[in-house]
């Protein structure tokens, strides 16, 4: 799960990492009031959406004045900012965050993010601040300075020596980056994030340091234990079939083929794509029914791939292990009768009680279903369904 | 033979009254599986499917001389259930419980490590060795015996190639799940060792997916290390960058751990990589007949 910038930064800010003044706003006519609470004769005004490469977009402005604060606000709230991130239909704005202007010395760059090969979180730092880690990742690899952290014995003083040396930080600064980045380790950790980035982190005229920007990510798997993080959810950053189908215990991913798929597990359902692909079809969707498949998930399943008007034809893969594939072809005869599913729909089933299934599906008689025998022969099968031939 | 689970492997079950619990454990005993007992706290001294419960694995391993546990707790207690059955003595722990958070999951993982313990999972559909084991949640009847060995991140797409290498006219020794998180106990490599010392296991099977280097990690060590054939096949080859495609650890970050590269990576290591999901069986037996 992500969060905005502002939450990130009510975040640090709890776990006492310097951040500029700041205050969120929903109207624009609330901007004069926010600006005069923080203070000051500069401030910034910030689109808040999860997407990176805002400023870039225009969703990040630089105001001199109280009416150019509300000026830039009510052209930010409202508008549709299109990043590298968003996609060519872009995201629209509806929060701001209004924020004191910083005299900057020197932008860093300062993330934490779990290692899967390491299996272990690293933390990293680059005197590369302001610019996407990934592109100095591939540029200048040697400006990243990496510290692997042992959960067991948690973030020590020679963890941040060897960032702060790194970055040729003054003994005085040392000091102080010290304590950030051991505020910034209680963060991801005591958190259960999956990523937390401050880029930049700025160091000030007068050498204290702040984080500018805030990125964090958390992992799905724990936020049962973390209430506060849960509320954070912003619903509209996701797609609302992909929250239903969550909703019912189904993994959904909207993509922009013709052909729907419903298949039960993870690895199956991507495979089920991948076929598609190569009999010559493009996939229109992920669609996990998980490991518990009933006659309801299988109809909410057809409801949601029906919601997406280039459906052309939906394959329903289906390997019975301890889900019986006989209430599957009973559960797809109940879902067409409840939804009305024009398109033609392939049927493997595959697994425990197969042969039951296959013989219900064939005695249906119903004109749209296909029935196919292995994997191969349902990816052929529904290509051409769906081209119509 | 086969690797890790087999007839002798003295099994217990620890969430073993719930029902997950009680329903896979009937399932692995009517497989021939020699479970011997299991673990509920609070239930020590009842019987449940004939068998003594226990309330920790510590005294189900005095009793039983328990060597396996299969875990099916849920995910808030499931690193807690590893770490003590690493505790206790028990060699090999499958996890299967998913959504465990992840700091939870390398916590475990360590320690299970330096107990000497081999962990596989979480999130995994457990263990099978055909005809004489099965620890974990897998339908039983897909797995004929065989010669063939198999590694996969994925459930129901190992039921699938298993079936695959079945009708091919061949057979599963030992099939695994190592799991879909970002942090799993065995490796590929691991298993990968474990296969290749296998005297009954001819050919061994990847089933990898997007997401993590693992597959890029075991491409290396195959190349220096392994003589038995390798077939492996990648799922996720059309899934979007930066999108969780069901499994926790099956997302490409930025532009790593695609599907491509793995291929690439483990084409290079000289492995038969099958580009379509419906052919691995029939590849198995190619390369099988070859050799």
């Amino acid at each position: 799960m992500n969060i905005h910038e502002y939450q990130a930064k009510q975040i640090l800010e709890k776990y006492g990492v310097p951040i500029p003044k700041g205050k969120m706003i929903e109207k624009a006519e609330d901007a004069k009031d926010a600006a005069r609470e923080i203070g000051g004769n500069i401030w910034v005004v910030k689109a808040q959406i999860h997407a990176g490469g805002r400023g870039k977009g225009g969703g990040v402005k630089l105001a001199r004045s109280l009416d150019e604060v509300e000026k830039y606000a009510s052209e930010i709230i409202g508008m549709n900012l299109i990043t590298h991130q968003t996609g060519p239909a872009g995201k629209l704005v509806k929060k701001a965050y209004i924020e004191g202007g910083i005299d900057i010395k020197k932008e860093l760059y300062l993330g934490m993010v779990l290692d899967r090969a390491k299996e272990l979180p690293v933390m990293m730092a680059s005197t590369e601040g302001g610019v996407e880690i990934e592109k100095v990742a591939a540029e200048t690899p040697e400006k990243i300075i990496k510290v692997e952290i042992d959960p067991l014995t948690g973030f020590q003083g020679y963890h941040a020596r060897e960032l702060a040396f790194g970055l040729n930080l003054s003994k005085e600064q040392i000091k102080e980056f010290g304590k950030f980045a051991k505020a910034l380790y209680n963060v991801y950790t005591l958190n259960d994030a999956s990523l937390v980035e401050i880029n930049p982190l700025v160091l000030t005229a007068d050498d204290k340091f702040i984080a500018l920007d805030a990125k964090m990510g958390f992992d799905d798997n724990s936020l049962f234990r973390h209430k506060d993080i849960s509320e954070m959810r912003d619903f509209d950053e996701e797609d609302p079939a992909e929250i239903e189908a969550g909703n019912y215990g189904l993994s959904y991913v909207k993509l922009d083929g013709e052909v729907g798929c419903m298949v039960n597990g993870a690895g199956l359902a991507m495979s089920t794509m991948d076929i598609i692909k190569l009999e010559g079809g493009e996939p229109a969707n992920f669609l996990d029914v998980g490991g518990k498949a009933s006659a309801s998930t299988v109809a909410k399943g057809f409801e949601i791939i029906l919601k997406d008007p280039n459906v052309k034809a939906i394959l329903v893969n289906i390997f019975g292990g301890i889900v019986r594939c006989d209430r599957i072809a009973n559960g797809i005869l109940e879902a067409t009768e409840t939804t009305r599913v024009e398109v033609p729909i392939v049927v493997r089933l595959d697994g425990t009680n197969a042969k039951e299934a296959i013989e219900i599906i064939g005695d249906s008689n119903l004109s749209n279903i296909i029935s196919a025998t292995d994997l191969g022969d349902a990816a052929r099968k529904v290509v051409k369904a769906a081209k119509g031939v | 033979m086969s690797i890790l689970v087999n007839k002798s492997s003295r099994v217990i079950v620890q969430g073993f009254t719930g029902k997950e619990g009680t329903f896979h454990a009937e399932q692995c005993i009517a497989y021939g599986t020699n479970v011997v007992g299991g673990v509920t706290p609070g239930k020590g001294g009842q019987t449940h499917l004939e068998k003594p419960v226990f309330n920790t694995v510590k005294e189900a391993v005095k009793a039983t001389e328990a060597d396996t546990s299969l875990i099916l707790v849920p995910p808030a207690f499931a690193a807690d259930a590893v770490m003590e059955a690493a505790a206790s003595g028990i060699k090999v722990i499958v996890c299967i419980t998913e959504g465990i958070p992840t700091r939870d999951v390398i916590i475990a993982k360590k320690f299970a490590n330096k107990q000497g313990t081999t962990l596989v999972g979480p999130n995994c559909p457990g263990i099978i060795s055909a005809d004489e084991a099965k620890v974990g949640i897998m339908p039983g009847f897909v797995f004929k015996k065989g010669t063939v060995g198999l590694i996969s991140k994925s459930g129901t797409l190992t039921y699938e190639m298993a079936n695959q290498v079945v009708l091919a006219g061949l057979g599963i020794s030992t099939a695994i799940g190592i799991g879909g998180d970002p942090i799993i106990g065995s490796t590929i490599i691991d298993l990968l060792k474990l296969f290749e010392k296998d005297q009954e296991t001819e050919a061994i099977v990847i089933i990898g997916e997007i997401g993590g280097d693992m597959e890029i990690q075991a491409a290396e060590y195959i190349k220096g290390n392994i003589t038995k054939p390798v077939v492996a096949f990648i799922a996720g080859r059309t899934a979007p960058k930066g999108k969780r495609m069901g499994h926790a650890g099956a997302i490409i970050a930025g532009s790593k751990g695609t599907a491509q590269e793995k291929m690439d990576a483990l084409a290079e290591a000289g492995v038969t990589v099958v580009d379509s999901p419906a052919e691995v069986g029939v590849k198995v037996r190619e390369v099988l007949n070859k050799n």
